[in-house]
C-alpha cells in the first residue's frame, strides 16, 4: 500500500490522493458481499414480522440480533471500519460512542421504565391533594 | 527560521510547525462529527424507546405502519449505498464519466427514498396522525424525520459534489468532500437499520 508502488500520481498530493484512496475503498467484491449480506439480513427480519412463524419474543429477540449483525456489516464492508484506520483513532471514537450510547438508551429505558410503573398507581389527583 | 540560527537560547517551542498536508486531518474530523451525530440519533432513538407505547388513545403502529411500504423504502437506501460504493471505485481509478453517473444513479435512490418518506408522512397527516396526536408520534416523526432531513441534506450534498467535480475535475480536494460524503451517506444506512428494526418491525409487533 505504499505510494511509490501505486506511482501514477506526478505530484505528492496526487500521490496522497491515491494512497487515501486505497485505504478507504475496498473492492468491488467486498461491496457486493455487503450487499449480499445486508439485502439476507433485512429480508429475514421483514419475513419474520410479516408472516409471523414465530412468537413475538422470539421474534423480538431475532430481529434485534439481525439488526447488531448487519449495523457491523455495515460498517465493515462500506464505511471500512478496522483497527488500523487513522491510526487507530476511528476505532477509539467509535467505541467511545458504542459506550456513550448503550449507557443512554439503557439508562433511559430502565430509569423511565421503573418511574412509569412506580407512578402509574397512584396517579389519582384526588386522593393526592 | 534563518534569523532564529544564530541567536543562542533555549527553544521551548518546535521552530516550524510539523507539516501536514493539506486536508489529512478532515477524515478523522468528520468521523468525530459523525460519532456526535450518533448520538443525536441515540438521544432521539431513547426518547422514541421511552414515548413509543405512549398512544394517548389515539391510533398504534399497527393500525398506521405499512410494511411492504418500509421494505420498499429499505430497498431504495441498501441499493444508494452500493451505487455510491460503485461511484468510489471509480473516483480510485480515476474515471470521472461512470463516477458521476453512479452518484446520478445514488441521489436518484435517495430522491425515491425521500418521495416515498413523504408519502408515507403524508398519508399518516391524513389520518389524523399528526405529530401533536400523542406522545408516541411526536417521537416518531422526530426520529424519522431527523433521518430524512440528513438524507435531504446528504442528496443536496450530493448534487453540489457532481457540480465541482464537473467544474473541477477529480481534484485531490474534490476526492476528499466524495469520501466525507461516503461516510454520511453509509453512516445514514446504518442509523436506517435502527429505524426500520426498532420503530417498524418491534412496533408490528407489539
Amino acid at each position: 500500500m505504499s505510494a511509490a508502488g501505486h506511482g501514477q500520481g506526478n505530484t505528492a498530493a496526487h500521490d496522497h490522493a491515491d494512497h487515501l484512496n486505497e485505504e478507504a475503498h475496498g473492492s468491488r467484491k467486498g461491496y457486493w458481499a455487503g450487499f449480499a449480506l445486508s439485502v439476507v439480513l433485512t429480508a429475514v427480519p421483514f419475513w419474520l414480522v410479516m408472516t409471523r412463524p414465530l412468537t413475538a419474543q422470539a421474534t423480538a429477540m431475532i430481529i434485534m440480533g439481525f439488526a447488531a449483525v448487519q449495523m457491523i456489516v455495515h460498517m465493515i464492508f462500506f464505511l471500512h471500519m478496522n483497527r488500523r484506520a487513522e491510526g487507530g483513532w476511528s476505532m477509539m471514537a467509535l467505541l467511545f460512542t458504542i459506550v456513550v450510547v448503550v449507557i443512554s438508551l439503557s439508562g433511559s429505558l430502565w430509569v423511565m421504565y421503573h418511574m412509569n410503573e412506580n407512578m402509574m398507581p397512584a396517579m389519582d389527583m384526588s386522593q393526592a391533594g | 527560521m534563518s534569523e532564529m540560527a544564530g541567536v543562542n537560547r533555549d527553544l521551548f517551542h518546535l521552530p516550524e510547525e510539523p507539516h501536514h498536508p493539506e486536508g489529512s486531518s478532515t477524515m478523522l474530523g468528520f468521523w468525530m462529527y459523525l460519532m456526535s451525530d450518533c448520538l443525536i440519533f441515540a438521544m432521539l432513538f431513547a426518547t422514541y424507546g421511552v414515548l413509543g407505547t405512549s398512544y394517548a388513545g389515539g391510533p398504534g403502529p399497527r393500525e398506521l405502519f405499512d410494511l411492504p411500504l418500509v421494505a420498499l423504502n429499505t430497498s431504495m437506501l441498501l441499493l444508494s449505498s452500493i451505487t455510491y460504493g460503485f461511484a468510489m471505485l471509480n473516483m480510485t481509478e480515476r474515471r470521472q464519466g461512470p463516477m458521476l453517473a453512479w452518484l446520478a444513479v445514488t441521489g436518484l435512490f435517495g430522491l425515491a427514498f425521500l418521495s416515498i418518506e413523504l408519502y408515507e408522512f403524508a398519508h399518516l397527516i391524513h389520518e389524523g396522525a399528526v405529530p401533536q396526536r400523542s406522545a408516541f408520534l411526536s417521537s416518531f416523526f422526530t426520529l424519522v424525520g431527523t433521518h430524512g432531513l440528513h438524507v435531504l441534506f446528504g442528496t443536496i450534498w450530493l448534487v453540489v459534489l457532481m457540480v465541482q467535480v464537473r467544474l473541477k475535475g477529480l481534484i485531490p480536494a474534490n476526492c476528499r468532500r466524495l469520501m466525507c460524503l461516503s461516510l454520511f451517506w453509509h453512516f445514514l444506512d446504518v442509523i436506517w437499520i435502527g429505524v426500520f428494526t426498532f420503530v417498524y418491525l418491534m412496533g408490528m409487533l407489539r
